[in-house]
């Protein structure tokens, strides 16, 4: 259910390691559901800097608008421009084509601070989110 | 103070004044108007005796009749509010008790009507500004112009605002007020300003400015366009009935005063202000938007409040802005009488006024020692301009007055000496006539 090749933080975002220090992201299935259809999703800029924890953009569904919190600390090398069009493929695949980002990692020790797919899933399970 | 007073509305207990008091640090409440000279803090006020309500009306009547009304005399006041004739089917349609009596829709679907008016306002609104999308209307020109800063910022993700000293003195006080509370710089540019800092959010000018003068759009937009931040400007709505609209000058976002389209002149308010932006940006639109959908069984068109997960009453702190209301009422009359005038009529008003004040301004360009516009003599201008007379602003004034005209706006603070005029359609040419008279009554002896 929740991939094993991921990290996770607790604002509902994953990070897959591609090659070094170059992840994706994107927001869980949980996050989708929770959000229900979504209709928006504003991004930073090809280019920009971004940061752990920090806020990134916004994701619009008919019901809410939320705010994306970025799960890492680095540039914006790539944006999932089929979002623009499209957004509803977050919802339809939250892991593979509803990625957001691509970012080089402004260090890889970062990814230490982040949630083991294990671990996200007992926090899930836990309530407390 | 009465003591043990139980008032129906007030909730709190001696225990709770109590508390509050120790919190604010006094002991009791008449402490917290020390700050009053003892003098005027309780002061005997000696009221007439209770009137009838016959008597009370009369009373009212003959206070209110000290007052010197617009249309009861004539008068060549703007500077942001102006008069024009009103037809009477608008005050007609907007007193219908389904306009009237419903507020904003917070329910909206089951107000189909209501919508639907408001649509037509929105769809008005971009006509008549050739922009993409306007929303529901916000409370009157200046807090749009304001809410138009700070969604330029919220997009640039910049704080500093450029702002045309031509500008409205009431719309930039109201700038300040919106916007410095919000850490957002407000820089004041001249007009013939041909350089623009990297780190502006936006450029605002008025169209025409405050002082009726048209301000060269094309130049403008380009250079705040050169270091990418928006391009705000202001309308007069009733010039665009022949003015080229912003959107051909590349405006990012469009706002004006609604005042001139059907609304009375009373006191300020209440107005409506327009909005309107380009479709990418619809996202940080402030205020409330109708659309036009279909049903989901069946083919019939249906209006809906769109993109409310950004207002205020979901979205709490985050909200795009914090006015979360419209004024529909007044948008609607907007409507109805756009609607009236149709495209054509509202060129021909706009015609008619530019002449009527052309008219003026010549003929009182011909009075010895009156000049027009001698702080922008080359410039093109709309329906209102700048006289500077053989005497001082205040005796030009009172002497109009005297001779049953009201005239002039005190400029003195942009323009040495100038009254800022304003003709419209409803002044008749032997009301400008008689306004050249007057003034000739006052050259110089």
């Amino acid at each position: 259910m929740i991939p094993t090749d991921c990290y996770y933080t607790k604002e509902h975002e994953w990070v897959r390691v591609e090659d070094a220090t170059l992840v994706v992201i994107g927001i869980t299935d949980f996050a989708q559901d929770q959000l229900g259809d979504v209709i928006y999703v504003n991004l930073p800029e090809n280019g920009s800097e971004i940061n752990q924890s920090a806020q990134m953009g916004e994701a619009e569904s008919v019901k809410a608008v939320s705010d994306l919190f970025s799960p890492v600390t680095g540039t914006v090398v790539e944006v999932n421009g089929n979002l623009q069009d499209a957004p509803e493929l977050v919802n339809r695949d939250p892991y593979g084509d509803g990625w957001m980002l691509k970012v080089e990692l402004s260090s890889v020790e970062q990814l230490a601070n982040l949630l083991s797919a294990d671990q996200y899933g007992k926090y899930l399970d836990s309530g407390e989110h | 103070m009465v003591k043990n007073f139980v008032h129906s509305y007030i909730p709190h207990t001696d225990s709770e004044r109590r508390e509050m008091l120790d919190v604010v640090g006094v002991n009791q409440i008449e402490d917290l108007f020390l700050e009053i000279p003892e003098k005027y803090r309780d002061p005997n006020i000696t009221l007439p005796s209770p009137l009838t309500e016959m008597e009370l009306l009369q009373e009212l009547e003959s206070l209110s009749a000290k007052n010197v009304q617009v249309g009861k005399m004539p008068s060549f006041l703007g500077g942001g509010a102006y008069s024009h004739f009103i037809p009477s089917v608008v005050a007609s349609l907007t007193s219908r008790g389904e306009f009237l009596t419903s507020y904003t829709p917070y329910q909206p679907e089951v107000s189909q009507g209501t919508l639907q008016a408001t649509y037509e306002f929105q769809s008005m609104m971009c006509e008549l500004t050739g922009m993409d999308v306007a929303n529901a209307g916000m409370y009157d020109g200046a807090t749009a112009f304001a809410e138009a800063a700070l969604m330029a910022c919220r997009l640039t993700k910049r704080y500093r605002v450029y702002v045309m000293d031509s500008i409205s003195s009431h719309y930039l006080a109201v700038l300040r007020t919106y916007l410095l509370p919000q850490s957002v710089e407000i820089v004041i540019v001249s007009d013939y300003i041909n350089e623009i800092d990297g780190d502006a959010a936006c450029l605002l000018v008025q169209y025409p400015n405050a002082l009726g003068v048209i301000p060269d759009l094309a130049s403008l937009g380009k250079l705040i366009h050169s270091v990418d931040g928006l391009f705000v400007v202001n309308v007069y709505p009733v010039a665009l009935g022949m003015l080229k609209p912003p959107s051909e000058y590349e405006a990012d976002i469009v706002t004006g005063e609604c005042q001139s389209l059907g609304i009375p002149l009373s006191f300020g308010g209440p107005y409506v202000g327009m909005f309107a932006c380009r479709n990418e940006h619809i996202r940080q639109l402030p205020g409330r938007i109708v659309g036009k959908t279909n049903e989901s069984h069946g083919d019939r068109d249906g209006f809906v409040l769109t993109l409310q997960t950004r207002e205020q009453h979901i979205r709490r702190e985050n909200a795009t802005s914090n006015i979360c209301t419209s004024e529909a009422l007044i948008a609607t009359a907007v409507a109805i009488h756009l609607a009236l005038l149709g495209p054509r009529g509202l060129r021909q008003v706009a015609q008619l006024c530019y002449n009527k004040a052309h008219y003026a301004a010549r003929c009182i360009s011909e009075l010895p020692g009156y000049y027009i516009n001698p702080h922008a003599p080359d410039k093109y201008w709309f329906n209102e301009f700048v006289v500077t007379g053989p005497k001082s602003v205040d005796v030009l004034q009172k002497n109009l007055f005297d001779q049953g005209i009201i005239g002039g706006i005190n400029v003195t603070d942009r323009v040495k000496g100038g009254l800022l005029f304003c003709v419209t359609e409803i002044n008749s040419k032997q009301e400008i006539d008689n306004l050249v008279i007057a003034l000739n009554n006052m050259k110089e002896s």
